[in-house]
């Protein structure tokens, strides 16, 4: 297997061409929450953020990883729990008619 | 411990990934998207905790306390924001995202420096894409938020050599770029290629008027998540790089389809703000000799309760107004009467893609009584009553037949085809556009002047008196 930019940039091309596969199967009266879903899955980043703040590199990098887990964690979980919000609207009369 | 961990990490980010995808596969339906974000939720949970677990990871209890702080603000942010509040809240949360992979980056290349073994080339490249869209991401979805608030301007905003300005920074970002990967250690250029990109960021939103807000908001969704991609090609993560392709991939979707239903490309949404003054002239072109029908609340409740089908079509305004629990409580009153009610929703109605569903959603609209654009528009030619709450430019008939306009080409919902229109409208100002909308000069188009809530409210009570 290739490594490096090489070895990502396979795994990051057959991941766009999934995402494509899956995402053009929603239809238009969810594209809200698949944006604050998306948004919150794009907070993965928290994990680069978490290695980076658990370097012990020096305290450039534990501010920097301090400050990217934080927001990274507020994107994670607002875009979680907002469309959940979101999704429990489009369901609830089902429950209740 | 020592022997099961080298494994347990690949395994759990493996299980992370396949949640994603399921968890965006089950968004398929209304009925199954809820189940779906919380397996995405409990894939973002388990990738957490096990790097946290990860024996590279040092100082975990400050991190911890970054976690706790972020979930805190993020639940309080996501529990009290209004549904209406949605497009500020999407663009509010990208540009966290983008800013985070930006610190990463940046973080990465000062610990990377700091070592004494030299940099690789193709790391410094992905460092290098990380903070220009990271950076981008942030100031760009900032910019996108203040004129959501109205704390900027929504208007374009535009200043001389405009373009120019734009297509200068891009070249020094590049010079930067170019310096930085071929000379190592060089802090000082990454820092002023750094400012450069958050400058980008901020200005190239500025020009880009509020209604275009569904194309922005997607594309800045897209930068979020290519930026978390880049910034897996740097810590070397493959979550990272997927995860970001997921989002990058629908980010490009959505930008596509909004795009589309405006009959406008990318490039000309981002740079097309040199177009507005042929815009404004050309709308003052065919006001003058025409007038308007005026109608007062009485008769349209009338026309209202008295048809056989009705077509609900909303836009930005009813938003404004919050006016979505009143519209469905007219549409409760006149379903009563025995008329049949349809909504119909332009893809690019309101500030972002998805506007209207959630907002009807929210005032307990059940979403199999939502149409889409061409599903709905065959339709038209058969009902008794359109009535368009606060949209202007989706149902501009002049986007079908004036060459001249701005709009020409963008697909309209066909409310001019109906035997009556309704229009509820703030008052006769254009649309945001800034174009004159050719619907309210037509015969049997009937104006209702007035804030959407306000009109919607005197409707259900004289519907009620009926």
């Amino acid at each position: 297997m290739a490594e490096g930019l090489l070895g990502g940039a396979f795994v990051f091309v057959l991941a766009m061409f999934v995402g494509i596969e899956v995402i053009t199967k929603i239809p238009p009266t969810l594209y809200t929450p698949l944006m604050s879903g998306t948004n919150a899955i794009s907070g993965i980043v928290v994990i680069g953020a978490v290695l980076l703040a658990g370097s012990g590199h020096d305290r450039v990098t534990a501010v920097l990883g301090f400050l990217a887990v934080v927001l990274a964690t507020v994107n994670v979980v607002g875009g979680f729990v907002v469309t959940d919000r979101m999704l429990r609207m489009f369901t609830k009369r089902r429950q209740q008619p | 411990m020592s022997s099961v961990f080298p494994t347990l990490v690949p395994v759990a980010y493996l299980s992370a990934t396949i949640l994603f995808i399921l968890g965006l596969r089950a968004l398929r339906t209304p009925i199954t998207a809820p189940l779906g974000n919380r397996l995405a939720a409990v894939g973002m949970l388990v990738a957490v905790v096990v790097t946290l677990l990860d024996r590279a990871v040092l100082h975990a209890e400050i991190i911890v306390l970054g976690l706790l702080i972020g979930s805190l603000i993020g639940t309080v942010a996501a529990r009290w924001v209004r549904m209406t509040a949605m497009p500020e809240m999407v663009g509010l949360l990208n540009g966290f995202g983008g800013g985070a992979s930006a610190l990463v980056a940046v973080g990465e290349y000062w610990r990377l420096s700091g070592t004494s073994t030299s940099l690789a080339g193709e790391t410094t490249f992905s460092i290098l894409l990380g903070v220009c869209i990271g950076s981008i991401t942030l100031t760009g979805s900032l910019a996108a938020f203040g004129k959501l608030q109205g704390m900027v301007p929504g208007r374009p905003l535009t200043f001389p050599l405009q373009q120019i300005v734009h297509a200068l920074l891009v070249l020094a970002m590049t010079a930067s770029g170019i310096v930085i990967l071929c000379v190592p250690g060089q802090m000082t250029i990454f820092l002023a290629l750094l400012g450069l990109a958050l400058l980008l960021g901020g200005l190239f939103a500025l020009p880009i008027g509020a209604a275009d807000m569904p194309v922005v908001i997607s594309l800045l969704n897209a930068c979020s998540g290519l930026a978390a991609s880049a910034t897996g090609f740097v810590v070397n993560n493959d979550l990272l790089i997927i995860a970001g392709a997921l989002v990058g991939a629908s980010g490009v979707i959505l930008t596509q389809m909004m795009c589309r239903s405006m009959h406008r490309s990318l490039v000309h949404v981002l740079f097309g703000a040199f177009g507005t003054s042929n815009w404004a002239t050309g709308a003052a072109v065919s006001s003058g000799e025409k007038a308007i029908h005026r109608i007062d609340v009485e008769e349209a409740a009338m026309m209202l309760a008295y048809a056989r089908t009705a077509i609900i079509v909303p836009g930005y305004g009813m938003a404004v107004a919050q006016a979505q629990h009143a519209v469905y409580e007219l549409a409760a009153q006149l379903k009563s009467h025995g008329v049949e009610i349809t909504y119909a929703i332009h893809p690019v109605a309101g500030r972002m893609p998805g506007h209207m569903n959630v907002l009807l959603a929210e005032a307990n609209v059940p979403y199999t009584e939502l149409a889409d654009m061409d599903m709905v528009n065959p339709v038209f030619a058969h009902t008794d009553v359109a009535l368009v709450i606060g949209a202007n430019d989706i149902v501009n008939p002049a986007a079908r037949s004036d060459p001249q306009s701005p709009i020409y080409g963008m697909p309209i919902l066909d409310v001019d085809k109906a035997q009556h229109t309704i229009v509820i409208k703030r008052g006769l100002s254009p649309g945001f556009a800034g174009i004159d909308n050719a619907l309210f000069y037509e015969k049997n188009t009937m104006m209702l002047l007035g804030d959407a809530r306000t009109v919607v409210n005197r409707l259900i009570n004289e519907v009620k008196a009926l």
